[in-house]
């Protein structure tokens, strides 16, 4: 396989206007490089500030194969840190999440450390007069992530001292933030339900491809929707649906459905599928619900909040938001041929206990690990992982409805089965990769 | 199945790994269900967490059908399972009721991989015309919440 670490060149010519390399997929070189630099240089998701409610709360967490400590101050806000011990490289904590007290003590030699990662103490103090501790890194307490934004309470980083700023890198795709967050009439979500954790073993590019993909819900999904359909037919239209087949019939609509829905793709990766419906619409109505959010928003934002679920956001390259039903979806690359997908519920403050029965329900049948949908998704992104590297053709095709004119615009509404929503995280894929190699070199 | 509702679960159990899942739906009462909780035996309710699974008799009966079909995808290979059960341990007992506890290692093969998990399965069965019936099968997961592969028969 030919290398790529000094040659930004070759790694610019795996994405083409209209297809991609399958190196993009398989190339451990390129997965370290991925880590290196896209997942250092982009905002990534990390977690939500619910999940550290208290002053000492935290949770751990990899970002791009490094380890993060999300820790809630005195003060109330939410720091990022680097897992590792300032003195030897420890872990301070080796638990997902807790609640540390008021400080941190390594468990190897007890260094001590405020919530803030300021050293505090250490034993057998003046074995270190006369040396250089204090002015050395080790001497500083814990290395502290810089970029951190919590954007109502979604917890990003960006682990690299160059790159845009938050607002630039995500643009108006966070109204898909806003429009789940606002679907509480209070404007506050919690993590609820703990959260779905799936190892794919395939590249996590081609997870993140496939949340865009709606040709393939009528091939791939159709021994779960024959088997919903068969199952709900003869029923009068009159009978009460029961949630599960509200959310599971929708998958089996038609390619018009599907291309009928719409997308927007943004710069940076980022996109919108169903920007005009999407399998989400038409969940039943929750008459006393909509009066508390007209009450909250007003009439005619609550309607626009309400009106808006579509398909799936992506805030490219780590998270994927359903504002209704109220789930996430957070992309974590394990290794080129490796994907650790995790889907979380939130439950929204003010909103009844139903919506959050929705989410965990949809949240069950589509993202577990023994869900009735995904095994089928599943099995084929790990065909392809295995097919791709096939002889003979080397490419990936994503010509579906290409336009050359896409290439000088930035935001464009489209129709949702438009290859164009992958093309455009590409771009980004290849802008961001050059980014943080011209920054490293 | 009418005698010692101990041997319940190890029927129950051949059952799935004979693949005959239409005799096995059949052993659930109408109101039964099938339940995994993601916290393994710490989980007080399906309602206040998620869970890995937890499925009513429509639910089940849907999986059971995709299963049959020719373009379930992911049964190309298909996926075998095999429950390897300590015996059962009556937890409960009253009149027409019984609650069993039996720890168990499941894996489930499919092509090359195999997925093994470890656990206690625990059944609430009520007495029935036939018989005794499922009203719940619930299976608590050693470390139910750690990062899975895909499960895609039935623990
Ligand atoms: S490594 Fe943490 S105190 Fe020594
Ligand atoms: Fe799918």
């Amino acid at each position: 396989m030919t290398s790529y670490r000094h040659h930004p060149e070759r790694i610019a010519a795996l994405v083409q206007d209209d297809r991609v390399h399958r190196d993009l997929y398989l190339s451990d070189e390129i997965f370290a490089l991925e880590q290196e630099h896209l997942f250092a240089n982009t905002w990534v998701y990390l977690g939500h500030a619910s999940q550290v409610s208290e002053p000492g709360d935290f949770v751990t967490q990899d970002v791009a194969g490094r380890p993060l400590l999300m820790v809630r101050q005195p003060d109330g806000a939410v720091h990022v840190m680097y897992n590792r011990c300032a003195h030897k490289g420890t872990q301070l904590v080796t638990d997902e999440c807790g609640n540390t007290g008021r400080f941190f003590r390594c468990p190897y030699h007890a260094w001590t450390y405020k919530l803030d990662g300021a050293p505090l103490g250490l034993p057998l103090k003046n074995g270190y007069e006369g040396t250089q501790l204090k002015a050395c890194e080790s001497g500083q307490g814990l290395s502290v992530v810089k970029h951190v934004k919590v954007y109502r309470d979604f917890v990003f980083v960006r682990l690299s001292d160059s790159g845009p700023s938050f607002e630039d890198y995500f643009g108006e795709v966070l109204g898909a933030i806003d429009n789940m967050v606002d679907r509480s009439p209070e404007g506050k979500l919690t993590v609820g339900g703990g959260v779905l954790r799936n190892i794919v073993h395939c590249n996590w590019k081609m997870y993140l491809e496939n949340i865009n993909d709606t040709v393939h819900p009528m091939s791939t999904h159709e021994s779960a929707t024959k088997a919903a359909e068969a199952l709900w037919e003869g029923r009068a239209p009159t009978d009460p649906k029961p949630m599960a087949m509200e959310q599971m019939l929708p998958f089996g609509s038609g390619y018009e459905f599907f291309d009928k829905m719409g997308g927007r793709v943004f710069a940076n990766g980022h996109s919108v599928l169903g920007v005009n419906f999407s399998i989400h619409s038409n969940y039943a109505q929750l008459p006393e619900y909509e009066a508390a959010m007209r009450a909250a928003h007003g009439e005619e934002r609550a309607a626009e909040i309400l009106q808006r679920s579509p398909q799936n956001s992506v805030f490219y390259p780590s998270l994927s938001v359903k504002g209704s039903p109220q789930a996430i979806r957070v992309i974590r690359p394990l290794a080129a041929n490796r994907t650790l997908i995790e889907a979380w519920s939130f439950r929204a403050t003010g909103a009844p206990a139903l919506l959050f029965e929705r989410v965990m329900s949809y949240n069950r049948l589509v993202f577990s690990p023994m869900s009735v949908v995904a095994h089928d998704d599943v099995h084929l992104f790990e065909s392809i992982q295995q097919g791709l590297r096939a002889g003979g053709n080397e490419w990936v095709s994503l010509h579906r409805n290409y336009d050359p004119a896409e290439l000088a615009q930035e935001t464009i509404t489209t129709n949702g089965t438009n290859e164009l929503l992958m093309r455009n995280q590409f771009r980004a894929w290849a802008k961001s990769m050059a980014a943080g190699m011209e920054a490293a070199a | 199945m009418n005698g010692d509702p101990r041997d319940f679960a190890a029927h129950e159990a051949a059952l799935l790994d004979e693949r005959r899942l239409d005799d096995w739906l059949a052993l659930f009462a109408e109101d039964g269900h099938y339940w995994v909780p993601l916290l393994g035996a710490a989980q007080a309710d399906p309602f206040s967490h998620n869970s890995l699974a937890y499925e009513d008799r429509l639910l089940l009966q849907l999986r059971v059908d995709r299963l049959k079909n020719p373009r379930a995808h992911s049964q190309h290979p298909a996926s075998h399972s095999q429950h390897v059960l300590q015996p059962s341990r009556i937890e409960h007992e009253s009149a027409g009721e019984v609650r069993l506890r039996t720890p168990f290692i499941y894996i489930e093969a499919r092509g090359e991989s195999q997925v093994l998990l470890a656990g206690t399965a625990r059944h609430h069965l009520v007495r029935a015309s036939r018989g005794w019936s499922i009203r719940e099968k619930r299976i608590d997961l050693l470390d139910a919440a750690r990062a899975l592969p895909a499960i895609q028969l039935f623990i």
